[in-house]
């Protein structure tokens, strides 16, 4: 059988179907021309889809970052790698690349930790745990929009953090204000709304790894820690690389939390690039301009995941 | 099998496109008009639409117009994503801070002939102040149908139970200036609680509107031809070392991160446009409406403005242009002057206005609206002015604590945005 190939068990096929024509004569509409429709109309859906909304904006997204498109006098221009040189001059672009790193690496960090750090305290077997479990996973459910504008509120200078600072004697500062805490502040409210999702993707890889050999390791006077570092954490990894992965790409993508809560201020303090180039395309109607970003964008997004996926054999297990 | 799935690919995209194309060429039958707005008021949009209304009965080649407001804080930025996704209005209002890019970039159709053709127009009646801005080579590209000064709301509640002297009273006295006015606001806030004056729409973040302080000193955000920055004027270091001192020392302003609506009774006064006086409607609290305080360089009036105009990129521009002399002859004019305060000189008498705006006393709107809109200063507009807008306020950031330096923040807007103004 491993050596029949599909064009054999077609033929086959072909000779057992009624009416049994000879090979010669079986025509255009062989089954493996069958399959291939059928396969072709089973992904014909996610096709479309990826093309109609993936790919062709993808291409005219680059087709438009080679142009000069003035929205406003109905002008389109193409000024072939002109934008590419106007983004290597850009003298904002450094700064927004530095906040966007600081951005992305604090949302990583703190909510991988955070999401595993949750998902290990609640995988005991103890009363209450499904009623936290369920606290800590609503947020993801919550409109993104209505969760910011209730956090910018509550992150005013007298706002509901401050009056709660307050009340323990701590002086709160201008949260939203100042530099670094108007950053920190970001990252922590998209989080909280978030680091349900990864909590949940943990507690089910947690909940795979065998007892046993905990029960080995605790046999051999493994203490908690080690028990964490050497079984907990290698048989969990796929989960790790795949939380890691979409958690690095939502990071670079965030937009509505720095709408809403800063605009990208105070200064450019929080002017990420998905906000930087939210502002030259649509607020200074630079599109050109704007696809060239959003160029660079979808660059750091691909490289980062590349070397995400290049680096699991690594450290991934079941990927050595 | 790598062909044929190349072509299944091609010839979805190309489906793809042949669906998301519209039909761009201009219809033979009649017509559908829709304009952009940044008021969702339901009034505003009834009397609209019954102009509409009136249009369409006489017009059999317009079937229809519709009023599609968008939210105010995003307007400018939906209107271009419109245009740029190939689904432009026929008309739209302009904000005057965009009218320069409007006007000059080619995006309106030139009025003067359609307005002009039309009987009864009355277009040299048009108060030239009004119309300067929407002005190039000439031409008018947009009618300005709202030019509504900014004047200071009180709430004479709290101003009494402050204890201070009220704006009544002191411009009864001759003494409505920058420095009373923030004693009176200081004073409520330390005894209230409350705000004491609330510059509206600022919040930290609408630097043009603090142009409604610094014109008492004479200052300019940059000169008349838009060339020389004027953040580092000696007058306008003077308006905001005053203003710095307001909020943080004598909290006589809510301070960054604060907000307090003067229209839910949250402040003693607030500085807004005219045209936000319906929001007093009902209110429990007891109200007062005064021009802007003096400065040191004496009385001073600033305007906000709003233009309609017809789009080029729209398919309908003639139908839209004559639809839009209609909406802004004489006899509409009077009917839009209950909510815009018109540019028609025959209009602009407090006997006309006091009939559409029962909620404003006669004087209320000679010395705020008539005079205003006759002397005010428009609000700081530029080519390029969404650029300029994030720049300053960004390079203004610093200003806005307690400590800060404030010769030195405003050097550092002058220092960014003088490439800008040199575009």
């Amino acid at each position: 059988m491993s050596v029949l190939t599909r064009d054999t068990v077609g033929r086959a096929g072909d000779r057992s179907a009624p009416g049994g024509a000879a090979p010669h004569r079986r025509g255009w509409w062989t089954t493996r021309r069958r399959d291939q429709l059928a396969g072709l109309l089973f992904v014909a859906p996610q096709l479309a889809g990826s093309v109609l909304f993936v790919l062709i904006p993808l291409g005219l997204v680059f087709w438009y970052s080679l142009h000069e498109w003035n929205v406003l006098a109905g002008t389109f221009e193409f000024v072939g790698p002109g934008n590419y040189q106007a983004m290597a001059d850009d003298p904002n672009l450094p700064s927004v690349l530095r906040v966007t790193a600081l951005f992305s690496i604090g949302l990583v960090a703190f909510n991988l930790s955070l999401a595993l750090l949750l998902a290990v305290l609640l995988n005991q077997r103890l009363r209450g745990t499904v009623v936290f479990r369920t606290l800590f996973f609503s947020p993801v459910v919550v409109s993104l929009v209505a969760w910011t504008i209730v956090w910018g509120f509550l992150l005013q200078d007298n706002g509901g953090v401050n009056g709660a600072l307050g009340v323990a004697g701590v002086d709160g500062p201008n949260w939203l204000r100042g530099d670094w805490t108007a950053l920190l502040s970001v990252i922590v409210v998209q989080v909280v709304k978030n680091v349900g999702l990864n909590m949940v993707l943990f507690l089910a890889a947690l909940q795979g790894v065998p007892a046993e050999l905990y029960e080995a390791a605790r046999v051999e006077g493994a203490n908690a820690w080690t028990r964490f570092r050497r079984i907990t954490v290698p048989l969990i990894s796929p989960t790790i690389l795949l939380t890691s992965i979409i958690t690095v790409v939502g990071s670079l993508q965030v937009f509505a939390q720095i709408a809403v809560l800063t605009q990208g201020g105070p200064g450019t303090s929080t002017t990420v690039l998905v906000y930087y180039l939210y502002q030259r395309a649509f607020q200074f109607h630079q599109f050109g301009y704007g696809a060239t970003l959003s160029v660079l964008l979808f660059l750091i997004v691909l490289v980062l995941t590349v070397v995400q996926w290049r680096m699991r054999r690594k450290w991934v297990f079941h990927e050595q | 099998m790598r062909n044929r799935l190349t072509a299944v690919v091609a010839l979805t995209a190309l489906l793809g496109l042949t669906a998301c194309g519209g039909d761009s060429a201009e219809s033979d039958g009649p017509v559908t008009l829709r304009m952009t707005t940044w008021s969702a008021n339901e009034a505003h949009l009834k009397l609209f639409n019954e102009i509409a209304a009136e249009y369409t009965a006489t017009n059999p080649d317009v079937a229809g117009i519709t009023f599609d407001p968008i939210p105010f804080e995003s307007y400018t930025t939906t209107l271009t994503t419109q245009i740029a996704g190939g689904n432009p209005p026929d008309l739209a209002w302009v904000l005057e801070n965009s009218a320069p890019d409007f006007v000059t970039s080619g995006a309106l159709v030139p009025l003067d002939d359609t307005l002009k053709g039309t009987e009864g127009y009355g277009f040299d009646e048009l108060a030239p102040a009004a119309t300067k801005l929407w002005q190039a080579d000439g031409k008018l590209y947009a009618y300005p149908f709202s030019t509504s000064p900014f004047g200071v709301f009180v709430n004479t509640d709290l101003v009494k139970s402050s204890g201070a002297q009220s704006p009544a009273e002191l411009i009864a006295a001759g003494q409505w200036t920058w420095q009373n006015a923030l004693t009176t606001a200081k004073a409520v806030q330390a005894e209230t609680g409350k705000a004491g004056l609330v510059v509206r729409d600022f919040d930290y973040k609408g630097w043009d509107f603090l142009s409604t302080v610094w014109t008492g000193w004479g200052a300019q955000a940059w000169s008349e031809d838009g060339r020389t920055c004027g953040f580092n004027s000696a007058e306008m270091v003077e308006a905001m070392t005053v203003l710095h001192r307001g909020i943080f020392v004598d909290k006589a302003l809510p301070g960054p991160g604060t907000t307090a609506d003067f229209f839910a009774g949250d402040a003693g006064m607030t500085i807004t446009q005219i045209s936000r006086a319906s929001l007093l409607e009902g209110q429990k609290f007891g109200w007062d409406l005064v021009p802007l305080p003096a400065g040191p360089k004496g009385e001073y009036a600033v305007i906000g403005q709003g233009g309609m105009g017809v789009l080029k990129q729209g398919r309908n521009a003639e139908a839209a242009a004559d639809f839009l002399a209609y909406l802004t002859n004489p006899a509409n004019s009077a009917k839009l002057a209950q909510f815009f305060p018109p540019p028609r000189t025959s209009l602009l008498t407090a006997e006309t206005l006091a009939k559409t705006n029962p909620l404003l006393s006669p004087e209320q709107l000679q010395e705020v609206v008539i005079d205003g809109i006759a002397d005010g200063v428009v609000k700081p507009s530029h080519t390029g002015q969404a650029e300029l807008n994030q720049a300053v306020r960004a390079a203004l950031d610093p200003l806005w604590r307690p400590d800060a330096d404030v010769r030195g923040v405003l050097d550092g807007v002058c220092t960014a945005i003088n490439p800008l103004l040199a575009k």
